[in-house]
C-alpha cells in the first residue's frame, strides 16, 4: 500500500507540509480563508533542528497500538488507513500515550486527528506530498 | 468447526473476537454478556454524563459488529460454571454451550468493604457500568450533594462527569492524595488543585466511620451531608469461574503471555486476568483498557491456532480532569529527573540507564515516544535524552534509528 | 555611513489579505528579508536586502507576495542612467571594483533576434517530424577531409576521437565551487540520461561524479585546479579554458569562503584559500605553446580524448580560431560576451568581448576560407536561450551549442545576478549546506531533461519546416537565415541576406 515517506536529506524545514495539511483538511477552497489569523492543527509536523529536519505523520502501522488502545473504539483501519471517527472521540489522548511516533494530536475541536492520507478530503494524493517543494515527502508503495 | 465461547462482552471480548477472526473466519463464536448492552466503551460512562458522548456513539464497535464477525451474542446471560470435562460452559439460565476454546473476560466488580450504616443510605451507586451512569443521571439534579468515596481514577472521573449535573461534590479517600495509584505527592497536589478550582471538595487521609441516610461521619470527626453516595473504593477481579474449578488464581486469573490459564483450552483476558507486567518483571492485574484489548487479542489468536505473545504490558494511563491532563507510565523507581514550570510538570524515572517510568501533567503531547522508550526498554545511550526531557521528539533518536522507524530512507 | 545613497531596488509587496504568516518566506530567504513580528502577528520585510531571486514568491502558498521594481526615481537622463549613478555611489562608498554575476545585461543588440529562419513551401516540401525520422545526433571532433584507403584499397575507418551527442547542445562549464554539489549532480545525471555532455568547469571533478565520466568534459584552466591524471582520463573530452565570454582577459575567481570541504578537496587546494586563476596560462604565450598543452593532454590520455580549446569571443576571434584549428585541438568552443559567470568585475562583464553571432559567422567563414574547417568542430555559447537560437547557430556554422544560463534557469535560477554573495536561495550558486539541499537532483535533473527534450522537439519542428532532416544538413546552411533590421556590414559578417532578398 502507498504510504507517506520522508527523506531528511531533502527536507528544507520550510513547514509548508503543515500548512498544506491544515488547508487540505479545512474543507475550504481558499488557503488564506482557511488559515489566516488561525492557529493551525496540521496532521504532519516537521521535526529536527536548523540543520536536519523531516516531517512526521502517521505510519499507518501494520499493528497499530492506537487502535488497540482507543478507549472509545473511535480508531479503526479503513482500507489500510488508520482512521479516527471524530464523532466518537472524547479527547482522552490514550492514543497519544501509546503512539511511538507521536503522530496523533488534538484538533481544534478537542478531538483527535491524524493523517488519513487525504483519503477523506478532496486532495486525492496527500497534500503534504504534492506541496513539498523538494520531494522530501513522497507517497510510495514500499511493500 | 471450532466453537469459541467468550464469557464477558467488553473490550477483552472484542479483542478476542478480532484475534480469532484473523485466523478463523468460520468458527462459531458465542459471547455471554451479563450486561444487557452491546459492547460499549466502558471508560466513557463519565463522558456520557458530560454529554461528550451518547448512547449511540458510546458503542465500542459499529452496530453490525456481531453480524460482521459472525458472533452469537447472548445478552443478559452469565456463566455459572466451566465444565472442563465435557467442555461446556453452563449458564445461569441453564444453557449448556459447548466449546473448543473458551476465554474468560469477566472483568471486575466494585469492591465495597463493610461500612457501618451503609444500608441506611438510599441513593448509593457504583460507577462501573453504563447502567450505573444512567441511574446516576436520573437521580442527580442541581440540588444534589454528592459524596464520592474514593479519589482514584473511577471516583474522580465520576466527579468530573457529574460536575454540571450536581449541586456539590465531595470526595474522600483514605489515601493522603488523589490518584494515589499513579501519582506521587507533588503531582497529586498539582492535580488536586485543578479539581478544587472546579469546586470539588476533598477529605483526604480520611474515611467514613459511619453512615446515616444523608450523612457521613468521618473518622477525623468531620461530618458530610449528602444526598447521593458513589462508592468508588476499588475493584476486584472476577475470578470465581476459574478459581471454582481449581485453576490458578491470585488477585486475578493467572495467565501466561499467550493469555492461557492453567487449564487447557481456557484463556482469560482483561481486568479479570493477572498477566505479565514487563515494567516490574512479574505478573499482576493491570486493569487498563489497552491491556484488556491486547490480552484479549492474544487470547483470540492463540485460541484460533495462531501464535501471538503479548509480553509488553506496562501500566500506563492517560486521564484528564477539567482541562488538566495527566499521563503516566511504567514504574517510579531510580533517579527522578524533573522539568516543570507554572502549568506543567514532567517527572522522568531513569534506572539502569533506561527510562522506566514517567508522570506528565499538562505537557503530554507525543508522550507515546516516551512510552515506547519504557515499553521497549531502550538504552538511553542510543537517544538524546537531554532533548527528550524538554520535548518528546523522534529527533532524539539516531539517524539510523529514525530511518528504521520511518521505513527506509529518512 | 548614515546617508543611504541607494534606495532599495525592489519592493516586497505583501497582500495582507492573503498572508497567513506561515513564515515560509522567512525560512527560505538567506538574505533575511522577511521576519515575523510576534507582537503584531504579521510578517514584515526589509527590502534593502532583497535581491529579487523570487524564492519567497515561488514558495508562498497563498501567493501573497510579489517583488516589484521600486519606482523611487533618481533624476535619470539618457546619459546618466539609474544603474550608472548607483554604481558611482557604490564605488564612492566602497572604493572597490564592482562585481556582478551572470551575463552582460546591457542593451547591446541580440543578433539571434534579428535573424529569421526559412520554411519550405510548395517545392522541397517540409518534413513532419512526427511522421518521419529526423536526426539530431552530432559528432564533434576532427573530421578527415578525404576518404583514405590502405594499400589493399580498403577504406581507413580510424577516426580521430569524437564526441557523440544525441542533440547539438551541451551544458557548458560551471565549476564545482561556483555551483553546488547538487547542481553538478543534476547536470551530470541529466547529461547522462540525455546522451549529451556536461562540463566540470575549472574546479575539478568530485569523486562521486566519476561515474558520469562518459558524459563529462573535464576542464583544464589556468589555475589547474583539480587536474590530475585520473581526472583527465575520467571524461569524454578535455577542455582547455583560455577565456570566458563574461570576463575575457581574466581568470576565474572563487573566494576562499566557498573553498570548503569537498570543494577544497576536489580543487586540491587548502580550505579557505582563494582560488584565483591567473589571467593567462603561464605556459601559453603563442599558438605553439597552446599546441604543446594540447598534445601534452592528448599524450596523457593516449590520444583517446578530443581536446577542446575554449576562448572568449573577442575582436580578432577569427584569426585566433584559425590558430587554434592548427594547434591540434579537435574542437573550438567560443564563448560570446553575454555568457554567464558566478562573479566578474562589472566593467569587464559589461564592456569586453563581442557578440557570439558575429564571432561564430566570422570564425566559420575564416576556417572555410582557409580550408581547415574540418580540422575542428565549433561549439558556441554565450547566451543560447532557446531551440531557435540553436538552429540559428547551427545554420551560421556551429556544430553544437553550449548552454549554461538556460540550464541554471531550469534548475530554478531566477537570474537575480548575485551569485557572488554565495547565498543562492535556490541551492545553485552556494556552498552553504542548508541552501545546497534545496536543490534535489531528482528534481533538478528531471527539469533539465525536460528542457532538453522540449528543445529537441522544437529543433525537429524547425528543421522539418525547412525540409531538412538532419543537423548535418543544416550546419553552415546560411541560406536558411535572413536578417531583419541589420545593416550591410552586419549582414556581410553574418554571411546572410536581408529578409526579402
Amino acid at each position: 500500500m502507498k504510504r507517506v515517506y520522508v527523506n531528511e536529506e531533502w527536507c528544507l524545514g520550510c513547514h509548508l507540509c503543515e500548512y498544506n495539511c491544515a488547508f487540505a483538511n479545512s474543507g475550504l477552497k481558499d488557503m488564506a480563508d482557511a488559515l489566516k489569523g488561525k492557529n493551525i492543527f496540521p496532521r504532519i509536523h516537521v521535526e529536527g533542528d536548523e540543520k536536519i529536519s523531516y516531517a512526521v505523520s502517521c505510519r499507518h502501522c501494520e499493528d497499530p497500538l492506537c487502535i488497540k488502545s482507543c478507549i472509545a473504539g473511535a480508531i479503526s483501519k479503513v482500507d489500510g488507513i488508520v482512521t479516527v471517527d471524530r464523532s466518537k472521540c472524547v479527547g482522552c489522548m490514550t492514543c497519544i500515550l501509546v503512539c511511538p511516533y507521536g503522530a496523533l494530536a488534538l484538533g481544534e475541536e478537542g478531538t483527535m486527528q491524524k493523517c488519513e492520507l487525504c483519503a477523506k478530503n478532496s486532495c486525492g494524493e496527500p497534500a503534504c506530498v504534492t506541496g513539498c517543494p523538494n520531494k522530501a515527502i513522497v507517497f510510495e508503495d514500499r511493500g | 468447526m471450532n466453537e469459541y465461547v467468550i464469557i464477558g462482552n467488553s473490550i477483552a471480548a472484542v479483542g478476542c473476537v478480532e484475534g480469532i477472526r484473523k485466523y478463523d473466519k468460520e468458527g462459531k463464536i458465542t459471547i455471554l454478556s451479563k450486561e444487557n448492552h452491546k459492547v460499549y466503551a466502558r471508560p466513557l460512562i463519565s463522558y456520557y454524563l458530560e454529554k461528550k458522548t451518547d448512547l449511540q456513539r458510546i458503542n465500542y464497535r459499529s452496530g453490525s459488529f456481531y453480524e460482521d464477525e459472525k458472533v452469537e451474542l447472548l445478552l443478559g446471560e452469565s456463566a455459572a460454571k466451566i465444565d472442563t470435562a465435557s467442555k461446556k460452559v453452563l449458564t445461569d439460565s441453564g444453557k449448556e454451550i459447548p466449546y473448543t476454546k473458551v476465554c474468560v473476560a469477566t472483568g471486575s466488580s466494585p469492591f465495597v468493604p463493610p461500612m457501618e450504616g451503609l444500608e441506611n443510605v438510599e441513593k448509593k451507586f457504583s460507577f462501573m457500568t453504563i447502567d450505573d451512569s444512567l441511574e446516576l443521571e436520573k437521580t442527580i439534579d442541581k440540588t444534589s450533594r454528592v459524596l464520592i468515596v474514593g479519589a482514584g481514577l473511577i471516583g474522580l472521573k465520576c466527579a468530573e462527569g457529574i460536575k454540571d449535573l450536581a449541586g456539590s461534590i465531595t470526595v474522600c479517600d483514605l489515601a493522603d492524595r488523589v490518584l494515589s495509584s499513579i501519582l506521587d505527592a507533588e503531582c497529586a497536589a498539582f492535580v488536586q488543585k485543578g479539581l478544587e478550582a472546579n469546586g470539588i471538595e476533598f477529605f483526604l487521609s480520611d474515611s467514613v466511620a459511619k453512615f446515616e441516610a444523608n450523612k457521613a461521619y468521618m473518622k477525623s470527626g468531620k461530618e458530610v451531608d449528602f444526598d447521593v453516595l458513589v462508592l468508588a473504593i476499588g475493584v476486584r477481579a472476577n475470578i470465581s469461574l476459574i478459581k471454582d474449578i481449581g485453576g490458578e488464581t491470585n488477585r486475578g486469573i493467572v495467565i501466561n503471555e499467550k493469555s492461557e490459564t492453567s487449564i487447557p483450552d481456557v484463556y482469560a483476558a482483561g481486568d479479570c486476568a493477572e498477566g505479565f507486567d514487563s515494567s516490574i518483571g512479574a505478573k499482576r492485574v493491570l486493569a487498563l483498557l489497552p491491556n484488556a484489548y491486547m490480552q484479549g487479542h492474544a487470547a483470540g489468536v492463540n485460541m484460533a491456532g495462531g501464535e501471538e505473545v503479548f509480553d509488553k504490558a506496562i501500566p500506563m494511563n492517560s486521564i484528564g480532569f477539567f482541562g488538566t491532563h495527566i499521563m503516566t507510565a511504567g514504574t517510579y523507581e531510580g533517579e527522578m529527573i524533573e522539568e516543570k514550570d507554572d502549568v506543567t510538570l514532567k517527572r522522568f524515572f531513569v534506572k539502569d540507564n533506561k527510562l522506566v517510568g514517567y508522570m506528565l501533567i499538562n505537557d503530554v503531547g507525543r508522550a507515546g515516544i516516551y512510552t515506547s522508550l519504557v515499553r521497549e526498554k531502550v538504552s538511553l545511550d542510543t537517544v538524546d535524552f537531554e532533548l527528550l526531557k524538554k520535548v518528546a521528539t523522534t529527533f532524539a533518536f539516531s539517524k539510523e534509528n529514525r530511518g528504521k522507524k520511518f521505513g527506509g530512507v529518512v | 555611513m548614515s546617508i543611504q545613497y541607494i534606495y532599495p531596488e525592489f519592493e516586497v509587496i505583501r497582500n495582507e489579505n492573503r498572508c497567513i504568516a506561515c513564515r515560509v518566506c522567512e525560512r527560505q530567504c538567506a538574505n533575511e528579508v522577511h521576519s515575523y513580528n510576534e507582537d503584531k502577528k504579521v510578517m514584515i520585510s526589509d527590502e534593502s536586502k532583497c535581491v529579487n531571486c523570487q524564492r519567497c514568491v515561488s514558495l508562498c502558498p497563498t501567493r501573497a507576495l510579489k517583488i516589484v521594481k521600486s519606482d523611487c526615481t533618481l533624476r535619470e537622463n539618457a546619459n546618466w542612467q539609474n544603474d550608472t549613478i548607483k554604481e558611482i555611489y557604490k564605488q564612492a562608498g566602497s572604493g572597490a571594483v564592482l562585481l556582478s554575476s551572470m551575463g552582460n545585461p546591457k542593451s547591446f543588440p541580440v543578433y539571434w533576434d534579428k535573424i529569421l529562419i526559412n520554411a519550405s513551401q510548395v517545392t522541397n516540401p517540409p518534413i513532419d517530424p512526427l511522421r518521419e525520422p529526423m536526426e539530431t545526433k552530432v559528432f564533434l571532433g576532427k573530421k578527415p577531409d578525404v576518404i583514405q584507403r590502405d594499400e589493399n584499397g580498403n577504406i581507413k575507418c580510424e577516426m580521430p576521437p569524437q564526441i557523440e551527442l544525441s542533440m547539438p547542445v551541451m551544458f557548458s562549464a560551471m565549476s564545482y565551487g561556483s555551483i553546488s554539489y547538487n547542481a553538478h549532480a543534476s547536470l551530470a545525471r541529466a547529461a547522462t540520461e540525455l546522451g549529451i555532455l556536461y562540463n566540470t568547469g575549472e574546479g575539478g571533478l568530485h569523486e562521486d561524479f566519476y561515474v558520469y565520466g562518459p558524459n563529462t568534459i573535464v576542464q583544464v584552466a589556468s589555475g589547474r585546479f583539480g587536474v590530475h591524471e585520473d581526472y583527465l582520463s575520467a571524461g569524454a573530452a578535455i577542455e582547455i579554458k583560455m577565456g570566458q565570454g563574461a570576463k575575457p582577459g581574466i581568470g576565474g575567481h572563487l573566494p576562499g569562503a566557498k573553498i570548503v570541504g569537498d570543494v577544497s578537496k576536489t580543487r586540491m587546494i587548502p580550505e579557505g584559500s582563494d582560488a584565483i586563476s591567473p589571467a593567462p596560462h603561464h605556459d601559453i604565450y603563442s599558438i605553439e605553446d597552446l599546441r604543446q598543452l594540447v598534445f601534452s593532454l592528448k599524450e596523457a590520455t593516449e590520444y583517446k580524448k578530443p581536446v577542446i580549446v575554449k576562448v572568449a569571443a573577442v575582436h580578432n576571434i577569427a584569426a585566433i580560431a584559425s590558430g587554434i584549428a592548427r594547434s591540434g585541438a579537435d574542437i573550438i568552443a567560443i564563448d560570446g560576451f553575454r555568457g554567464g559567470t558566478g562573479a566578474a568585475p562589472t566593467r569587464i562583464r559589461d564592456n569586453v568581448g563581442i557578440p557570439i553571432e558575429l564571432a561564430l559567422a566570422a570564425v566559420d567563414q575564416r576556417l572555410r576560407d582557409e580550408g581547415i574547417r574540418n580540422n575542428v568542430s565549433l561549439v558556441v555559447g554565450g547566451s543560447i536561450r532557446s531551440a531557435s537560437d540553436v538552429i540559428k547557430a547551427i545554420a551560421l556554422g556551429a556544430d553544437a551549442c553550449y548552454i549554461a544560463t538556460a540550464a541554471l534557469l531550469a534548475l530554478g535560477c531566477h537570474l537575480c545576478r548575485t551569485c557572488q554573495s554565495g547565498k543562492c536561495n535556490w541551492g545553485i550558486a552556494t556552498q552553504r549546506p542548508d541552501l545546497v539541499k534545496r536543490l534535489n537532483p531528482d528534481i533538478g535533473s528531471e527539469r533539465l531533461v525536460n528542457l532538453m527534450n522540449a528543445w529537441r522537439h522544437e529543433i525537429k519542428e524547425l528543421m522539418g519546416g525547412m525540409g531538412i532532416n538532419s543537423i548535418e544538413a543544416l550546419r553552415g546552411n546560411r541560406l536558411m537565415l535572413r536578417g531583419v533590421g541589420l545593416n550591410e556590414k552586419e549582414l556581410e559578417i553574418l554571411g546572410i541576406s536581408h529578409a526579402g532578398e
